[in-house]
């Protein structure tokens, strides 16, 4: 067999088995592949789950009863957010092309890194180990609200144990990109010639610094409370609940950032690429991730706005929900107007970066509706809410992960994957996706509420509609993923620069050689130079 | 260590490591903040029952702890001013009466949580649940609160403990402090979490 990835471990050479030669490496690349790996396999596995509710969905009763439907859409909801979404794109792109994008030889701390990894195996195969531990797999939903994940007798310290180990890896990756964008920027590669990739990873490594430690310590509140009663959750000791839903929501809002800025930083580098032009408003598209982050931190309200909060509270919640859209509109804007007058050139990642921009718009300007008041207390905890976090986590985090997929499949692996039956998967996914969440909100709108396992027969039609989009996503999904598999040993040898890129990565070759670059570049100009002279 | 991944990279450890570190700190901090935050909600809220149940934590404890671990700080930072100079015998001494005055400050906690929970006085214990709510909380706080802080005073008295024998391999040194460096930040940081704990414990009667 021919191994199409870098086999180097850039350790002095010592005869070592082949998985111990991977999970040892400390190369940046090699860590990168393996959370690739295993966050497809998670997506694969999540959504799995996903088919399964919606089967249930059809036939209530027949094939889940309600206790495991609860237990099915829990599990779904912690392997999608903790184990698929928020690591991400960081993990498993950052790891692999920060270094390349900004012209370095590894991340500044190789050996957390490594230990990052081990972690995020950690806390995944604790969280998998509640699947089996007395109790059962834990039934609260995968927000743990507090009386309730007290009080269930299912495995819930186990998980939440696994999703605080989760968030020690996320914080040393957070910290060692921070580091890293700040250290070891290739000589001449100022702030402003950085590529918006790395933007997007530094603005996000300060979410994940500044938020995921309010989670942690949540989370050991909540093992507390159940291993010793403190009593901070609940009300019969003087504790109080809605503290706990505070606490949640002040990391678990910028968490979405967490998802939702590296996929925006993804698509920025795909947009110029295949319009051929430079990024128009580099500056205000970098700034605005900045600001992004920033805002994100202030709205975390907006999740609670029914669950007891002052009118001043939850109107001023609303409005700064509001701001947010501002520095995401202009990343929207900004890409529209570098797609303007561009020659476009339709390549699978191109068409999952412009779905991205699609869906992630619809999800957020559904955002828009439940952050103001009145439309919310109406759709609160309906199918609506299903419908926009789906097109925001899956419809913007999702599509842009596979299209960094595509994009960088040919540098990561050396090999070109079959441009057809990318597009059939892409079609059978859009067309899969919006049956599917569309759907959702009109079932929300007319009343549906989430996390229900049966309904009145009037709902049916919806339900049938959306079970039948949930099939065609997932062939789409088997589609696009098979492809890629198939291409890992069959694909043609791919070029340094096979779509013409213009960043750093696309000067070394596929795949990239140990330490990356034969010598490390200087950088002279701005990223994304096509404009002076260069073809329109 | 050796040579890793990334060779250019390890040259720029030495000053990536503090920033490093400062970064950390900073999320610890954070997660500190969560804990003081509900003490806050509470203390507004159960202003009485905290002012009571202060009471109850014997000052002088307190005060004698506090003053264990200042003095811990300062002969971290000795030690890492004697690595710097190059003597090696100053620096392990000051590392080991860092190390032993943490001992003394964990088991002096030790036995403040002791005679505590001898008295019946812990989480969901009978006799506290017959206290109004903000002694409940109080004492869960307290718990919650000194113990993690603990926590954090045993993983800083591990992370001494490697430096320690790092240094006496001569594996840190003059050159090469990053490590030990680091190690104080912590120690301090500890420290002065504890000096915010103090209060908020001992003195609000
Ligand atoms: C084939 C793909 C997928 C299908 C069919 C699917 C379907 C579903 C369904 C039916 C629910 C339950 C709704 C309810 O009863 O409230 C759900 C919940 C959820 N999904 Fe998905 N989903 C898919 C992919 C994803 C992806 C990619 C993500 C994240 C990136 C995601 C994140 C979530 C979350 C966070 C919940 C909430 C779980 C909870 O209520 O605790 N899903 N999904
Ligand atoms: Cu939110």
């Amino acid at each position: 067999m021919t191994d199409p990835l870098p086999t180097a471990t850039a350790q002095p050479p010592r005869p070592r088995g082949f998985l111990a030669a991977w999970l040892l490496s400390t190369d940046h690349k090699r860590i990168g592949i393996m959370y690739l790996a295993a966050l497809t396999l998670v997506l694969a596995a999540g959504a799995a789950l996903g088919v399964l509710m919606r089967l249930s969905a059809v036939a209530p009763g027949a094939l889940l009863n309600a206790r495991h439907y609860n237990q099915t859409f829990t599990l779904h909801g912690v392997l999608m957010i903790f184990l698929f979404v928020i690591p991400g794109i960081p993990v498993s792109f950052g790891n692999f092309l920060l270094p390349l994008l900004i012209g370095a030889r590894d991340v500044a701390f190789p050996r957390l890194n490594r230990l990052s990894w081990w972690l995020y195996l950690t806390g995944a195969a604790v969280i998998l180990s509640s699947l089996f531990l007395k109790g059962g797999p834990l039934d609260t939903g995968w927000t743990f609200y507090a009386p309730y994940s007290v009080q269930t007798r299912t495995q819930v310290s186990f998980a939440v144990v696994g999703v605080f180990i989760l968030g020690f890896s996320s914080i040393l990756t957070g910290l060692n990109f921070v580091t890293t964008i700040h250290r070891l920027r290739a000589p001449g590669m100022g702030w402003l010639r950085m590529p918006l990739f790395p933007w997007t990873l530094y603005a996000t490594g300060w979410v994940q610094l500044l938020a995921t430690p309010v989670l942690a310590v949540t989370l050991v509140f909540i093992v507390l409370e159940r291993f010793f009663g403190v009593g901070f959750f609940d009300p019969a000791k003087g504790g109080d609940p809605i503290l706990f839903e505070h606490l949640f929501w002040i990391y678990s809002h910028p968490a979405v950032y967490i998802m939702v800025l590296p996929a925006m930083g993804v698509v920025s580098e795909i947009v110029p690429t295949f319009a051929r032009r430079t990024v128009y408003g580099y500056r205000a598209v970098a700034f605005s991730a900045v600001c992004i982050a920033a805002v994100g931190y202030l709205v975390w309200g907006h999740h609670m706005f029914t669950s007891g909060m002052s009118d001043t509270s939850r109107t001023l919640f609303s409005l700064l929900t509001f701001l947010v859209a501002v520095p995401s509109g202009v990343k929207i804007f900004n890409w529209v107007a570098t797609l303007h007058g561009g020659s476009i050139r339709t390549d699978a990642p191109m068409l999952f970066a412009l779905t991205f921009i699609f869906l992630f718009s619809i999800g957020g300007l559904t955002g828009l509706i439940i952050g103001s008041l009145a439309p919310n207390l109406h759709v609160h905890a309906t199918y609506f809410i299903v419908g926009h976090f789906h097109y925001v986590m899956f419809g913007g985090a999702g599509m842009a992960f596979l299209a960094a997929l595509h994009y960088w499949f040919p540098k990561i692996t050396g090999r070109l994957y079959d441009e057809r039956a990318a597009r059939a998967g892409w079609v059978l996914l859009f067309v899969g996706f919006n049956l599917l969440y569309f759907t959702m909100f009109v079932l929300g709108l007319q009343g549906m509420p989430r996390r229900y396992f049966d309904y009145p027969a009037r709902y049916f039609p919806g339900h049938m509609t959306a079970t039948v989009g949930s099939w065609i996503l997932a062939l789409g999904l088997a589609v696009v993923l098979g492809n890629l598999l198939r291409a890992l040993r069959r694909g043609a040898p791919a070029p340094a620069d096979p779509w013409g890129g213009t960043t750093l990565e696309w000067t070394t070759s596929s795949p990239p050689p140990p330490e990356n670059f034969e010598e490390i570049p200087v950088v002279t100009r701005g990223p994304y130079a096509y404009g002076e002279g260069a073809r329109r | 260590m050796t040579a890793v991944a990334g060779a250019g990279a390890q040259a720029h450890g030495e000053g990536g490591a503090k920033l490093g570190m400062w970064l950390f700190l900073l999320t610890e901090l954070l997660f500190f903040s969560g804990a003081f935050l509900l003490y806050a909600v509470f203390r507004a809220r159960y202003a009485a029952g905290f002012h009571a149940a202060a009471a109850d934590e014997s000052t002088a404890i307190g005060t004698a702890n506090t003053l264990v671990l200042l003095t811990s700080s300062l002969c971290m930072a000795l030690a890492i001013a004697a690595l710097r100079q190059g003597r090696v015998r100053a620096s392990l001494l000051g590392q080991g009466a860092t190390m032993l005055l943490g001992l003394v400050f964990l088991a002096v906690k030790a036995t403040e949580w002791a005679g505590k929970i001898g008295r019946g006085l812990y989480p969901d214990s009978p006799v506290l649940l017959r206290r109004e709510h903000g002694e409940v909380l109080f004492f869960g706080l307290y718990y919650v609160l000194t113990g993690i802080h603990a926590v954090h005073v045993a993983i800083g008295i591990g992370v001494i403990a490697a430096a320690f024998l790092l240094t006496a391999r001569g594996r840190l040194g003059p050159g090469r402090y990053a490590l030990l460096e680091n190690a104080g930040l912590f120690w301090h940081f500890v420290d002065v979490v504890w000096i915010y704990l103090f209060p908020l414990f001992y003195l609000v009667t």
